[in-house]
């Protein structure tokens, strides 16, 4: 019963990849994204989180009403490391402007569709929400979950999008593709013509990992760079190190390691060191283990970024909206920087857990470091 | 008066046959390894490979206690996943801790597998039911305590039990911490099934329940013990998974059916009463093999999943037949 499950599973996500595969090379998106990369962000200095790259503004003038208000949250889950760092973030926010927020109510729909969806529901019915903010676990799924919600009050959607324009604004960094063309590059950018890069990534058919893929793979196949394999890991740090061991004894030389999330960036960096061999270039995230032994070994590495500080955004477009200011739409569109050589050492604290993510942006906010589990 | 030797005896005959089955698979595999990669017969890469297997050779010698007692311990995942993220968050980097949190993390294995045994020998839940219930409890426990973002980290000492290679050993060249647990692991899982008056009480317990506690066995508590020793195996696996590759969110996730898998190839019978530690070790070494062989012919990675699937149902129905035929 079980491997039976596992094998539909596994064909399931076979051919859902094959299926989708076309979709996450959009030369049109790829370039756009490798513009936004070098577009000077407007907004206040020192707090990307309230910057945006270009884009138009959209007048909320309709939604002004008088607090303090009541903001509702339907979160997709906390599953991972990087929602977690991002909940703690929009807390953070809202515990910040707490004189202006009457209740701060937060639905965790586990992952689940079905539960946002009635999430969503039981939000709007319950009728204490000024504002609803959405970071929807898929998108098509959650598509007119969000329009009836936008038919009540005004909607901001982040993280992930959905399949409608009826949200005031969806926020979000550049995109997957602009991780993997900053990431692609550097990499390019350090090896000869003819090297070889082995590709680390999480799973197969999510939109932001497929691209960020796609985007350092036509990068390296331009640079005449040989993707010697590209292995899904599972975000299991055993896996990964086992995946690299396994390369490592091919005795294929391995010049470089790509990841489409660094969070097990650690582990791959062990097998190389367990082998008795000196570390390959290798792009990360802005997670604290990787930094950390990025600046012990002096390695030759990038962490390109998906911020956490996004999470911050939404709370301040819902306060602006029910304002009646202006704010970025419908696309809000935040900086995406990459932690390089130079910048390395502003961003690695010592107090903070190996799994932080630095692009936080939580620093000014109260509560930090604890309430992201630092010391 | 005759149900013991009645019983005894096709078991020790069929426990050979299982070991020479997945003896061979692993021979096959661990060729098919060899000629891809000819490195493989070095007496270094060989001991990589068993250091890696380690953690599902010991899952799957506790996970044999439990099958030979006709249960099955799904919870084995969720205590590995547990394990690695109690440690980082106890130890918290600091090196006097690792002996103390081991102690503890061990005292915590001990508790899920009394809990298990209880619920299945009191309650009579049936032990998949059971387990699964617990596995859910431990993983949803191990996520609300870690807020999915495990703190802490685990130090050096910590991380040689499953890292650490020592060098310049004679004979073997190199000699891994985890093979050396995994030998004296492995070694004491045979002692208590072939070499103790408990070993053959549990597989007079799976093989017929009702006729073992006539004959005087204490049922319930040999049950229980099976679970507690699948427990604390889990809590090693993990403590060599955590050493091996640092903390992580997902650890355990599929090894309690990656060790049943083992158990089955290696032999045991999924009702209980039949098998063997040996062939709970091929079985594991066989899956393991496999699991490189793939890696190494490098086939896009959605194929290898699908061929893995075909490769484990097809080895999983194979032995179940064997029996069948045998029984």
């Amino acid at each position: 019963m079980q491997f039976r499950s596992i094998l539909a599973a596994t064909l399931a996500v076979a051919f859902s990849t094959a299926a989708y595969a076309q979709e996450f090379n959009d030369p049109v998106e790829f370039k756009k994204q490798r513009d936004l990369l070098s577009t000077k962000a407007e907004g206040p200095d020192g707090k990307p989180w309230e910057q945006h790259l270009g884009g138009a503004m959209i007048d909320t003038a309709k939604f002004k009403k008088d607090g303090p208000h009541t903001i509702c949250f339907s979160n997709a889950g906390v599953f991972n490391p990087w929602r977690v760092v991002g909940l703690n973030n929009l807390k953070g926010e809202a515990a910040l402007q707490k004189d202006r927020i009457k209740e701060l109510v937060i639905l965790d729909a586990e992952g689940k569709d079905d539960k946002q969806i009635s999430d969503i529901q039981s939000l709007l019915d319950g009728g204490k929400c000024d504002v609803l903010i959405v970071s929807p676990t898929t998108t098509a799924a959650l598509t007119p979950a969000v329009e009836a919600a936008c038919e009540k009050l005004p909607v901001i959607v982040f993280d992930r999008g959905v399949n409608t324009k009826c949200p005031v604004t969806y926020i979000h960094p550049v995109g997957g593709y602009g991780f993997g063309i900053t990431s692609g590059e550097f990499i390019a950018s350090k090896l000869p013509k003819g090297s070889n890069v082995l590709a680390l990534r999480i799973v197969a058919g999510v939109d932001v990992l497929e691209t960020r893929y796609s985007a350092a793979k036509s990068i390296f196949d331009e640079a005449g760079i040989n993707v010697i394999g590209s292995e899904f890991t599972g975000s299991d740090r055993a896996k990964t190190k086992s995946v690299v061991e396994d390369y490592i004894n091919r005795g294929q030389k391995i010049d470089a390691v790509w990841m489409d999330a660094g969070d097990t960036a650690t582990a791959a960096l062990e097998a190389f060191e367990d082998a008795g061999l000196p570390y390959p270039v290798i792009s990360g995230e802005d997670q604290q283990d990787f930094l950390r032994k990025w600046q012990k070994e002096n390695l030759v590495a990038i962490a390109p970024s998906y911020p956490t500080y996004q999470w911050r955004t939404p709370v301040i477009a819902a306060l602006d909206i029910l304002d009646g200011k202006s704010i970025p739409g419908p696309e809000w569109n935040l900086p995406q920087p990459a932690i390089t050589q130079e910048t390395l050492a502003s961003y690695i604290d010592e107090r903070m857990p190996a799994l932080h993510y630095s692009l936080c942006g939580c620093q000014d906010l109260p509560g930090y470091p604890e309430q992201w589990g630092g010391k | 008066m005759t149900a013991i030797p009645d019983t005894a005896r096709p078991a020790r005959r069929i426990s050979l046959r299982g070991l020479n089955f997945a003896l061979l698979i692993f021979v096959v595999l661990y060729a098919g390894i060899a000629i891809l990669q000819p490195n493989y017969l070095d007496a270094a890469l060989f001991m990589n490979f068993l250091r890696r297997a380690a953690p599902l050779i010991i899952l799957a010698c506790g996970q044999l206690y439990v099958i030979l007692s006709g249960g099955f311990d799904l919870s084995m995942g969720a205590v590995v996943t547990l394990v690695v993220l109690a440690a980082s968050m106890l130890i918290g980097g600091d090196p006097t801790m690792t002996w103390p949190v081991i102690a503890g993390l061990y005292a915590m294995g001990l508790a899920v597998g009394l809990a298990n045994g209880l619920i299945v020998s009191f309650l009579k839940v049936p032990s998949i039911i059971a387990t699964l219930g617990m596995m859910l409890l431990i993983n949803g426990l191990a996520l609300a305590w870690s807020g999915g973002a495990p703190r802490g980290d685990l130090p050096d000492n910590f991380r040689d039990l499953g890292r650490l290679v020592l060098r310049d050993v004679p004979l073997l060249g190199v000699l891994p911490i985890a093979v050396i647990i995994l030998v004296v692991v492995t070694a004491l899982a045979w002692w208590g099934l072939h070499a103790t008056a408990y070993g053959k009480r549990l597989l007079a317990v799976g093989d017929n329940p009702r006729a073992a506690e006539l004959a005087g066995v204490p049922v319930k508590p040999t049950r229980i013990a099976a679970f507690v020793i699948s427990a604390l195996s889990a809590v090693t696996a993990g403590i060599l998974i955590g050493g091996f590759s640092g903390v992580s969110v997902n650890a355990g996730r599929g090894l309690e059916l990656q060790a049943i898998a083992a158990c089955v190839i290696g032999g045991a019978q999924l009702l209980g009463g039949r098998g063997s530690v040996v062939g709970a070790l091929f079985g594991a070494l066989s899956l393991f093999a496999l699991f490189t062989l793939l890696n190494l012919l490098g086939l896009p990675q959605a194929l290898r999943d699908s061929l893995q699937g075909v490769i484990l149902i097809a080895a999983v129905g194979a032995s179940v037949l064997r029996h069948r035929r045998s029984s």
